[in-house]
């Protein structure tokens, strides 16, 4: 657990609409803010249809956060909640950077009924190869289905995540109940916890 | 006690915590949160006004009656409502005005990008502009306090990346405003703009912006910043004035320049401004969208240099302000600039299509079928423009398309004319343009999509469906009714999933003389009542041919199977459980009966 206190730590997260990518970027925002960083989320979206793309950015510092989006290859961490998502985002990360990846695909229309092709996982990997040797596939979907509930992917992604960042577990643990309905309190968490124990065989 | 908040959200917070007596508005990305966020505060009053002059008037008149008063909306809103902006403007107020107005750099999701800076300038009205959360919260009270210093409504701008990003952000109590009158005023020399009264206001309103200048000079949120470095007497290389969200960017890319940052951006504070860059070798202006800082700056007579640096046109960020720096050498060529060009392989396109089960699908569908021309507006029916539906042919902005639908058959265009409009827009802008051809009598088509909600912002209620912004039951107006009033004859309401009948009806209106209008009624598929009756459809794989006619409505939940049909070689189709939720528009186009209907599908569950 790295904790340099001159450092940012400026995360992209990138996912399709309904995947919970603001709810995650919420969660690491408020950590962040709750271990004493300053802290800013955007959020860059557009129309607000269902399976359109969504990336946001959360940055912490130890003394002050300016602006709230991050630069083009400066992001230290990449969460991406799909696979092409992780395609189209690639550029965000710093070289040498870590990036996380959620083993999910959610094939656009353009690739179910249009002409285009959904990226092979070898291009995916090929691509980040490039960029970093820090590059890690978490299996969210598979371990969400075996919770229940497909939706919190991202909260596995998350818990993967947290192994690498100056914030104990118990911290995440309480903003992740302070975000959540109260009925989804517990599944939630059980994603978190699935998804550190994955990372921490890293 | 403090709180991450997104800039909409402190907008919110701070017209309550300013005592804001009545707020109005009208949905638009990316304002919509902060009517939403204040009408939930405890005995706020806020409404969807049906579109924004209507907002404006509104709020006007609660400030005439001595309240404190927000009028909300996106740009292209204000735009709507700035006829009533300039009267406003010359009239002046009895208790705080402010306008909230929402700019979109980059298009995120507007028709256009426009700088309402200029709307300040141009109707003689104070612009503030904060650069973060805490700002937008603290600007509200600070805007109504310019209000009712200086008798002018104040605009307080906004954009995408300050409404839609989150910092933290100090809360303040709540403060009581009593209001200034017990009664409204009795003053037409001052509410009333005939010009026997106005022409007395308008030197009024010019001496206002002088008193604003010299305002502007001591306003707190104008904030030079020295830096350690060049404290001395010795000139800095660089000076740096910027607003908004610019200011940030600034911050993170020069972190060694003076920085001018302008919390007010009209009128901008001449002596100031002068004294600041008597200091700095170069001057240069970081903003987004208009160079309209470089601009006022220029006019007092400055050298300066902004836009022939940093891009007029989309958003700007800290890369696109450090890379327009180093190409005119005010930073040197970085070694480690980030990997820019990443050789990677295309990814494909996540455009956004109507959603699984959208009423307005079969619609579209039978608009492709028979090949007639659609003028559109503005509203989720637009993304019908896209392939495969391809089947809408215009977009401008609200209520546009009826008038350019009539315009079209009046010049003989030789081919019916449809024109297509959702319920909130019809209501927003419609009205009239219908009223203009049921008076001057086209033969046009409009067909009202009445999804029940202004789905596109997400969901909000309008004067069709029986609810206010706060929920409380009101008359939905019934737009057969209303259509008819206006003087329309040919009107009939249809299921939309009905897609036969939909046909049926557009072939009769196609040859019927004189406009017909078409309700296309059916609640937007993501309403939780909707969802109630989600069911899923199946593709019976031995009945499929491959043929493809399924594709061709663009549904999210129609998938390629792996299985070839044997003759054709082409795909089967298979259908999303997670995806489907049962409109069976794919049901009544399959030419071959393999994609079963809602009865066919819970009849077989009921077995």
């Amino acid at each position: 657990m790295s904790s340099d206190t001159t450092r940012t730590y400026d995360f992209l997260l990138a996912g399709i609409g309904g995947q919970g990518t603001i709810l995650a970027s919420n969660v690491l925002a408020e950590v962040g803010l709750a271990v004493g960083f300053d802290a800013k989320k955007a959020e860059v979206h557009g129309l607000s249809q269902l399976g359109g793309s969504v990336n946001t950015h959360v940055r912490w510092n130890y003394e002050r956060v300016y602006s709230p989006l991050i630069a083009l290859g400066e992001a230290d961490y990449l969460v991406a909640f799909e696979k092409a998502e992780a395609l189209r985002y690639a550029e965000f990360l710093r070289l040498g950077g870590k990036a996380i990846i959620n083993d999910q695909v959610v094939l656009p229309l353009t690739v179910t009924s249009g002409g285009e092709a959904y990226p092979t996982d070898e291009q995916v990997k090929a691509v980040y190869a490039k960029l970093s040797d820090d590059v890690h596939f978490v299996p969210g979907i598979q371990i969400a289905k075996e919770l229940g509930n497909a939706k919190v992917a991202n909260v596995v992604a998350l818990g993967a995540l947290s192994n690498f960042l100056p914030a104990p577990k118990k911290v995440w643990l309480a903003v992740i109940e302070a975000c959540v309905p109260q009925k989804f309190v517990e599944l939630n968490q059980q994603a978190f916890q699935r998804g550190r124990k994955v990372s921490a065989e890293w | 006690m403090k709180q991450l908040m997104s800039g909409n959200e402190a907008i919110a917070r701070g017209a309550w915590e300013a005592d804001v007596v009545v707020a109005a508005g009208y949905p638009g990305t990316p304002s919509t949160e902060i009517l939403e966020n204040f009408a939930g505060y405890p005995k706020a009053y806020a409404e969807w006004a049906p579109n924004e002059k209507v907002a404006l008037d509104v709020v006007v008149g609660a400030a005439y009656a001595g309240r404190r008063a927000m009028a909300v909306m996106k740009h292209v809103g204000l735009n709507v409502a700035s006829d009533s902006l300039f009267y406003a403007s010359t009239t002046g107020v009895e208790a705080g005005l402010v306008i909230i107005g929402v700019d979109d750099p980059g298009q995120h999701s507007s028709q256009n990008e426009q700088d309402s800076r200029r709307y300040g300038k141009f109707a003689r009205i104070p612009c503030i502009e904060p650069s973060d959360s805490q700002e937008a919260k603290d600007m509200v009270a600070v805007a109504l306090n310019i209000s009712e210093q200086f008798d002018t409504p104040v605009l307080l701008r906004s954009t995408t990346r300050i409404s839609h990003s989150s910092a933290l952000v100090n809360l303040g109590e709540q403060m009581h405003v009593p209001p200034t009158l017990n009664r409204f005023p009795r003053n037409p020399a001052k509410y009333h703009v005939a010009p026997l009264y106005s022409r007395k206001r308008r030197s009024i309103v010019e001496e206002r912006i002088n008193l604003l200048c010299e305002f502007a000079e001591t306003f707190p949120y104008n904030l030079v910043e020295w830096r350690s470095e060049n404290t001395s007497d010795e000139r800095a290389q660089l000076g740096i004035v910027t607003c908004g969200v610019a200011y940030q960017y600034a911050k993170e890319v020069f972190p060694e320049s003076p920085i001018l940052r302008l919390g007010m951006t009209y009128p901008i504070p001449p002596a100031l401004v002068r004294e600041f860059a008597s200091k700095v070798e170069r001057l240069i202006v970081i903003e987004e969208l208009d160079p309209f800082l470089e601009e006022e700056i220029h006019l007092l007579g400055i050298p300066v240099e902004g836009k022939s640096i940093f891009p007029k046109v989309g958003e700007l960020n800290p890369r696109i302000v450090r890379r327009s720096a180093m190409q005119v050498g005010l930073l040197p060529a970085s070694a480690n600039e980030p990997v820019c060009a990443l050789d990677k392989p295309p990814v494909p396109a996540r455009r956004p299509t109507l959603c699984p089960g959208c009423p307005h699908r079969g619609v579209f569908q039978v608009l492709s079928k028979l090949d007639l021309v659609v003028a559109g507006d503005i509203g989720c029916y637009c993304l019908a423009s896209e392939p495969p539906l391809s089947a809408l042919h215009t977009q401008g902005c609200m209520g546009a398309g009826i008038g350019q639908a009539h315009g079209a058959a009046k010049a003989g265009i030789g081919e019916p004319m449809v024109a297509v409009i959702g319920d909130s827009t019809f209501f927003h802008a419609g009205i009239p343009a219908l009223l203009n051809v049921a008076y001057n009598q086209s033969n046009v088509i409009v067909i009202i999509l009445d999804n029940r909600a202004t789905a596109m912002t997400g969901h909000q209620q309008h004067p069709g469906t029986g609810f206010t912004l706060q929920m409380q039951e009101s008359p939905a107006i019934e737009l057969e009714s209303l259509v008819r009033a206006l003087g329309i004859e040919r009107v009939t309401t249809v299921d939309p999933y009905q897609v036969w009948d939909v046909e049926k009806i557009l072939r009769e209106f196609m040859r019927a003389d004189g406009p017909s209008v078409l309700i296309a009624q059916r609640e937007c598929a993501r309403l939780p009542r909707a969802r109630e009756q989600w069911v899923v459809l199946e593709v019976a794989p031995e009945k499929c041919r491959g043929c493809a006619r399924c594709f061709s409505i663009g549904c999210p939940a129609i998938l390629k199977s792996d299985e070839l049909d044997k003759e054709t070689q082409r795909p089967k189709a298979v259908i999303d459980s997670l995806q489907c939720v049962g409109c069976e528009v794919c049901a009544w186009v399959c030419p071959w009966g393999a994609i079963s209907f809602r009865d066919q599908v819970e009849g077989a569950h009921d077995e």
